[in-house]
């Protein structure tokens, strides 16, 4: 078979004179278009949507915006541009050039991250897949595939390298990445969150919101890479991935928001009633919110990893924003603060910093997901209703690492097996409550019209009206 | 080479400082005479004909004189010139002042050397005899285990011995404790007193114990070695009238990056560790008739080549410690390379051919047991066919190129009738049987395509390559298992390179050099060997070895 490439896979790597990716691609591409038929969003092959299209990475060519069948949208390949002269900035390596080709010496662990992080990009997409049915706008629904469609460039973009950087065996993880099915007993994702169910919108807001972030936090340390086609190409993820955020923090926020205004419309913070309002009261929200947050965190690793600490050192992944830090950028001799269990209560040891790497990438990240939170809170704060959210304790629902298994309330509170199994329900959503939710679950279809459980977005996407025909169902 | 400390492994009778090489028809006598100041570095003396490298590099010269300059030779008496004492074995100060990999790099060459004994007995009919006439230690001892007999003079004085236990807390080097009870059959707790006595054992006791075959009086003792020397001729088929082939000198051309040759040309990349050897096949079809072969004499290919190829290993073993990965490509016509072997095969028995063998396999098991990587790299213009496949089928991994294009540019190789068993590896068995485990079926597919020109798919089916990547994925796939393989501890790598290559029946020669490198290498690496009160550093210095006595 044979591909027009540029036509085809709009991409600033030389696709068309590139053998080696146009031998790979030619395998890969048949599989991923059948990945995209059995595990891509149920029922869209038909429709029209409104999405932004990266042909290029400047800043015209990065958003391109226009109606676009599913199955038509370009998966392009992109990598920011680059620094011929760009240095290693820390680790061993601190000042050598950077690297253009995989060093044999590392192949193994950048295979491995380069493989982690490309396996939850269709992960994802599979998670969220049945979403579409159940969608509370047009407006949502454009958003869903949006993410959607970007997450499957994403794994083009670490299929890219795979291919062009790791030979056959690349050209065999990149097939593997087809093959795993989220949630699949035999041969599941490579991360525990990403084979949890992404079952209602709620859940799918908070994932964007908290998982995702996950992902520009790994992102984020990846573009640090001394490697340097994966710190270019994930560079060039992240402008995408501050959609996909931004979808999750809007997303709760307009949850919260017509929450709040029928608590004020009924006078009520009553669940019972908020409920058979139909909308979700802010106690359920807080559950998700809880359990999403404490998965997530989990995705960060163990927070003694000798992985990580080889991973700094070899100059594979950095550190959170590694380039505005005043250290030695090699942190030998330095420690950092991490949470155990002892007597009963928890409490701070200090370990080497190389080895706490997880937990300090981990903390970056609780910082910036607390803020979008307190964002959620002015809008409980405008309404006057006198409730806060809050992000649980990081050593809540842990189920990696030291803290794996121990029961730790929201507050941080180590607490006995009988008082966990007592507040459970109030901690983490119960069966009920995710029945709940699923029972407001149902399509929307009119332009500018939304589900009774979210209220509208101030504004739409691409500067379009909230009422613009963003799906054309057909 | 320019640094000091170069070793050279070519000589000639002329350079001989240690051995006295002497001819009397079919019988060749080498006797021990070190030169005291006469070693290979300064700072210690080779007193009572005790021997480093350079005393073995003679050895080996010697031997391979006798077997192609001399083929009227059968036996060879291998005695001492000195009074009262044979040889007393590697030299203490030498190893006490040696480095590690110094010791194992000595030891390796001697023990290929000592092997050889046995093999050109074993494959040639050239029979040796050691004349044992004064003091036996250690490694004197086991020069004389390589035999095919020992005589002892029974003087009341002269005993052989394996001090190296009771005196220098280390083992024997050179296979002396695998030969006492693999070879001679000494039963195992004789052999425990034997090997802690430090005055040995002489006389009838030897006799008797099996360490010895014979023992004579010093006044017959001449005449026990003469008469049992012709006794071994005559079980030898070596020629009476053959004329020998001159060994000249090879003419090799070293620079500061390496080592060029009529035939085989080695490049050291000092930044990545590794070197390129590539071998060329002969640009015209070899001499195939005998009379021509004889009158090509060191000039005929596959004798210079061995010679080359020979020179080229050991010179890199001992020179360039630090450059760990040795790639393999050859250069030129498989058509030429198996034209070579079809005359090899015809004239297998003819004493000449017979030893450009013997020294073509012996060259090859030095690649076995070199504690490097090696990696063969199939690619355009290589002729990678019977012999030559050997060379791919020594190596750690293969790597064949594909070229799905262009299939009538694609490298082939060429299974011939050499690789079955023509250049047994030291564990008896051919390098395709080690590589199939001796299995049939994997066997006998080979043995289907033999003689056909096989591509990088199809070699990759039958097993015969390790990979066959294609020109778009050759370059970053060689480069980056070459980049992963220098990245490694190279003391990890040697071991478990010599535990996958020698993966098939233990034998003796195996057990020599496993042992070597298992127990040896750990027990010249301890203190109670080496340290500041270590038994071969403390020895004759009056001071009292002190040991650490736990038990490991």
């Amino acid at each position: 078979m044979s591909i027009n490439y540029s036509e085809k896979i709009p991409n600033n790597v030389n696709l068309s004179e590139d053998r080696t990716l146009q031998r790979a691609l030619e395998g890969w591409q048949p599989s991923s278009l059948n990945w995209r038929d059995d595990m891509g969003p149920v029922g869209s092959t038909n429709m029209d949507v409104y999405l932004r299209t990266a042909v290029s990475v400047d800043p015209q060519g990065w958003a391109q915006f226009g109606h676009v069948k599913m199955p038509d949208y370009r998966w392009g390949i992109f990598l920011n541009p680059g620094d011929a002269e760009r240095k290693i900035h820390f680790g061993d390596h601190l000042g050598e050039k950077a690297w253009q080709d995989v060093p044999g010496e590392y192949r193994a662990n950048l295979r491995r991250i380069i493989v982690t992080q490309g396996d939850t990009e269709p992960a994802s997409v599979e998670q969220q897949r049945h979403l579409g049915l159940t969608a509370p706008s047009q407006y949502d629904l454009r958003n869903l595939f949006q993410v959607n469609v970007e997450e499957g460039r994403h794994l083009w973009a670490m299929v890219y390298l795979l291919h062009k950087h790791f030979g056959r065996d690349g050209r065999e993880e990149a097939e593997a990445l087809l093959e795993r099915r989220s949630g699949q007993e035999d041969n599941p994702r490579i991360l525990e969150a990403f084979n949890e169910k992404t079952p209602d919108w709620l859940s799918f807001f908070m994932f964007t919101y908290f998982t995702d972030r996950d992902g520009k936090f790994q992102l984020c340390a990846l573009a640090e890479s001394a490697f340097d086609p994966l710190a270019r190409t994930t560079k060039f993820m992240l402008t995408e991935e501050a959609h996909h955020m931004f979808v999750g923090e809007s997303g709760v926020s307009r949850v919260v928001q017509r929450t709040c205004q029928m608590m004020n419309e009924l006078k009520t913070d009553d669940p019972k009633k908020l409920r058979a309002a139909g909308v979700i009261d802010l106690p359920t929200l807080q559950r998700y919110l809880n359990f999403h947050f404490s998965v997530t965190v989990d995705l960060f690793g163990a927070d003694e990893s000798s992985n990580a600490a080889t991973f700094y050192s070899t100059g594979l992944k950095g550190r959170y924003e590694e380039g505005k830090r005043t250290d030695d950028h090699q942190l030998r001799g330095q420690s950092y603060k991490i949470l155990q269990v002892a007597n009963g209560t928890l409490s701070e040891k200090e370990v080497p910093m190389l080895n706490a790497l997880n937990e300090v990438l981990r903390d970056d990240y609780i910082k910036d997901s607390v803020a979008g939170v307190e964002r959620w809170n002015k809008v409980i704060d405008k309404a006057g209703i006198p409730f806060r959210l809050k992000v649980p304790h990081k050593a809540f629902h842990r189920n990696i690492g030291a803290l794996k298994g121990i029961k730790v309330s929201p507050d941080g509170r180590v607490v006995s097996e009988a008082e966990w199994n007592a507040k459970i329900g109030e901690w983490l959503p119960t069966a009920e409550d995710r029945a709940y939710v699923q029972s407001l679950m149902g399509r929307v279809v009119e332009p500018g019209k939304f589900a009774n459980w979210i209220a509208p977005p101030v504004m739409g996407i691409n500067r379009q009206p909230v009422d613009f025909e963003y799906v054309r169902f057909n | 080479m320019s640094h000091p400390q170069t070793v050279d492994y070519q000589t000639n009778p002329s350079l001989y400082k240690h051995w006295k090489l002497s001819f009397d028809g079919a019988i060749a006598t080498l006797a021990a005479d070190f030169d005291e100041n006469g070693g290979l570095k300064p700072g210690y003396k080779l007193k009572l004909n005790s021997y480093d490298l350079g005393v073995d590099i003679e050895l080996n010269d010697a031997i391979n004189r006798i077997r192609f300059e001399h083929p009227e030779v059968r036996t060879v008496v291998i005695t001492s010139a000195k009074d009262k004492v044979f040889c007393s074995g590697a030299n203490i100060y030498m190893l006490g002042t040696s480095s590690h990999g110094w010791k194992v790099n000595f030891c390796k060459f001697t023990n290929e050397t000592r092997n050889g004994l046995e093999d050109s007995s074993k494959y040639s009919g050239l029979k040796f005899l050691a004349a044992v006439n004064g003091a036996c230690a250690g490694g004197g001892y086991e020069l004389a285990l390589a035999c095919d007999e020992i005589i002892l003079v029974d003087d009341r004085s002269s005993a052989v011995s394996l001090p190296e236990v009771p005196l220098l807390g280390v083992l024997p080097g050179t296979g002396g404790l695998t030969r006492v009870t693999d070879k001679r059959h000494v039963r195992h707790d004789l052999a425990d007193i034997f090997c802690t006595t430090t005055e040995g054992v002489r006389g009838k006791k030897a006799k008797d114990w099996r360490l010895v075959d014979e023992i004579a009086k010093p006044a017959v003792f001449a005449a026990t070695v003469k008469k049992r020397a012709l006794e071994l001729a005559e079980k030898s088929d070596r020629p009476a009238d053959a004329k020998g082939v001159a060994l000249t000198p090879l003419q090799r051309t070293v620079a500061a990056d390496s080592l060029a040759y009529g035939h085989v040309r080695v490049d050291i990349d000092r930044a990545k560790r590794l070197a390129t050897f590539v071998v060329k096949a002969p640009t015209a079809p070899v001499q195939a008739e005998i009379a021509a072969i004889e009158a090509a004499g060191a000039d005929w290919y596959p004798l210079a080549l061995a010679r080359e190829l020979e020179d080229a290993i050991l010179s890199m073993r001992t020179n360039e410690l630090d450059i760990g990965t040795w790639i393999l490509r050859t250069e030129g016509d498989a058509a030429q390379v198996l034209a070579i072997d079809a005359v090899l095969v015809a004239h297998k028995n003819h004493w000449l051919v017979r030893e450009t063998i013997g020294l073509l396999r012996r060259t090859l098991s030095r690649l076995d047991v070199s504690s490097r990587s090696l990696f063969a790299l199939i690619d355009q213009g290589s002729c990678f066919a019977g012999t030559f496949l050997e060379l791919a089928l020594a190596c750690d991994r293969s790597y064949q190129l594909a070229l799905p294009d262009t299939p009538e540019r694609a490298p082939k190789i060429t299974v011939s009738d050499t690789n079955f068993g023509f250049y047994p590896m030291a564990t008896g068995q051919s390098r395709l049987q080690r590589r199939f485990y001796d299995e049939a079926p994997a066997l006998d597919a080979v043995r289907a395509r033999a003689g056909q020109a096989l591509d990088a798919d199809a070699a990759f089916a039958l097993g015969l390559v390790t990979s066959n990547p294609d020109d778009i994925d050759w370059t970053d796939e060689i480069r980056i298992a070459l980049e992963e393989r220098a990245a490694m501890s190279p003391d990890a790598l040697t071991g478990m390179e010599a535990n996958l290559r020698f993966n098939g029946p233990e034998n003796m020669f195996t057990r020599v050099f496993g042992r070597l490198t298992a127990w040896q290498n750990w027990i010249f690496q301890r203190p109670n060997a080496v340290g500041e009160k270590g038994a071969l550093k403390v020895f004759g210095k009056g001071d009292k070895a002190q040991f650490d006595w736990n038990r490991v």
